[in-house]
């Protein structure tokens, strides 16, 4: 009995603990790996925290799992990439509004040895195509990301199937966008990425991009705070006033201000008013 | 190899305050965890130890499958409960070190009640008849026994707490590993290699490692001081 206590006792301290940190303002971003990844929030969150002394949270995973959880209200502020996807969870009702945000586009990296011969080439179809030809082997998230989205998108654009392939040249590694270039580096596949996750990737190897400069490969971004009539957890005004400020001229100038290795990853084009 | 060395050595002397911050909560955590644990799992393993009822066996199969509990699983569980739309949202605990906490508890009980049980089990055996001869009730046998076999539960702990301190898949579902929040070793690890900076995860792991190594060595030392204490 006693120790039933105790553990009850410590429970509820764990929870006036926790609660006493959730009363200053924070809110929870769900989001995706890229952006995470590439430093883009490091950068960002310190500016609006100065701002506003709202304290932002990132949970990064892939899109899908991002609308996910954002779907079980456990997050205040979504910030993805996946357009169509995107515009079903505001029709739903999750989200209030989706705004386009910044954008910046997938590329294809492969070996220097280049097996499927697509290096310098700007035919994204064109590409893959000749990847399934020659069975070169291609690494794909397989997680229902956004990349993988627009993965399967261009799969379908190329006339190719290639889960057919699965298993032998087509390995998905249900993983992370920087897991999939570790797996794809290791075994000489094909993978496709978006910029700022190549750019600001460190293990590189002999790799580069071999396909990009493809309007098909256009990367957009949105940012949707959560619909507090769905979600009465939602901190409405914290969400509000983030996604406020990453449309605002000066987080958009923010946004465009990051550079890794003298590159800029992500191009603002949230919609002027 | 080397490179991840030496990077491991300059983050430490650095004092590097990232490093620290993330080293005390996986600490905070794990240790937290593992008290609960042995709060729960050390009577539950000797009560099992002394008493003999029908299905026994099945229980004891059953304490030592949940030993191999996937830690992805037990996060997947915990989330859904503590997911704002599941049954326990309305506390809000996800994302918390909190979660955490609860997560690498349920993950580590059923070790502590399994090696507990078998520990005292044995030492049962040994002592049964005194105990008989004694009239000892049951909550005085287990208090008896919990004492007695202290320094050994202390290696059940520890077990325990290698294990917490060791898994990534729980607290990465329920800590979602926020920078300055719920960031922990291994979480941090496992960002570093999808950002494809291998040294530097090399080296938090090498940090880790000797976190693990100083927990173990303050336990023993404790042991050691508390049996010359005995003896004198």
């Amino acid at each position: 009995m006693k120790l039933n206590q105790s553990f009850g006792a410590s429970i509820v301290a764990l929870t006036l603990a926790t609660s006493a940190i959730a009363a200053n303002q924070s809110i929870i971003v769900q989001s995706t790996t890229s952006t995470a990844n590439s430093g883009l929030y490091d950068y960002l969150l310190p500016m609006f925290q100065d701002k506003t002394g709202i304290q932002v949270n990132v949970v990064a995973v892939g899109t899908g799992q991002a609308i996910k959880n954002a779907q079980n209200c456990d997050g205040d502020v979504l910030l993805v990439h996946a357009k169509a996807s995107e515009e079903k969870f505001v029709e739903a009702g999750f989200g209030t509004t989706r705004t386009d945000l910044m954008y910046n586009d997938f590329v294809i990296v492969g070996p220097a040895a280049d097996p499927a011969n697509v290096g310098g080439m700007d035919d994204v179809q064109g590409a893959l195509s000749k990847i399934s030809d020659s069975e070169a082997l291609f690494a794909s998230r397989g997680d229902d990301s956004g990349t993988h989205k627009k993965e399967v998108a261009l799969w379908a654009d190329a006339g190719v199937d290639p889960a057919t392939g699965s298993g032998e040249w087509y390995r998905e590694t249900g993983s992370g966008m920087g897991a999939t270039l570790n797996a794809g580096i290791g075994m000489g596949a094909y993978v496709m990425t978006d910029r700022a996750t190549w750019i600001s990737f460190g293990n590189k190897q002999d790799y580069e991009i071999k396909v990009e400069g493809d309007d098909d490969l256009f990367n957009q971004y949105g940012v949707i705070p959560v619909n507090p009539a769905q979600c009465p957890s939602v901190n409405v005004e914290a969400a509000k006033s983030f996604a406020d400020w990453l449309i605002s001229e000066d987080g958009q100038s923010a946004i465009a201000a990051y550079e890794v290795s003298d590159q800029q990853l992500f191009f603002p084009n949230a919609p002027k008013n | 190899m080397g490179e991840a060395f030496s990077l491991a050595l300059q983050l430490v002397t650095s004092g590097n305050a990232d490093l620290y911050e993330i080293v005390g909560l996986s600490l905070r955590v794990s240790l937290s965890a593992t008290m609960f644990a042995c709060l729960i799992g050390l009577p539950v393993g000797a009560w099992v130890a002394i008493s003999r009822f029908r299905g026994r066996g099945a229980v004891l199969v059953l304490m030592n499958a949940l030993m191999g509990l996937p830690p992805v699983v037990v996060g997947l569980l915990v989330y859904l409960h503590l997911s704002r739309s599941g049954p326990l949202g309305f506390l809000g605990l996800l994302y918390t070190p909190s979660a955490m906490i609860i997560a690498q508890t349920i993950l580590i009980a059923p070790i502590v009640a399994a090696l507990s049980r078998q520990v005292l089990e044995d030492l049962h055996t040994e002592y049964a008849e005194q105990f008989r001869s004694l009239c000892l009730s049951r909550v005085q046998t287990i208090t008896a026994l919990l004492w007695d076999a202290r320094y050994s539960l202390l290696t059940v702990g520890l077990a325990g707490f290698g294990r917490a301190v060791a898994e990534v898949g729980a607290v990465m579902i329920v800590g979602g590993n926020i920078d300055h929040l719920t960031r922990v070793m291994t979480t941090a690890i496992a960002l570093e290699t999808s950002k494809g900076d291998l040294a530097l995860a090399l080296a938090l792991g090498l940090v880790l490692l000797v976190i693990a190594l100083g927990v173990n060595a303050a336990v023993q030392s404790l042991r050691m001081s508390a049996r010359r204490q005995a003896y004198v």
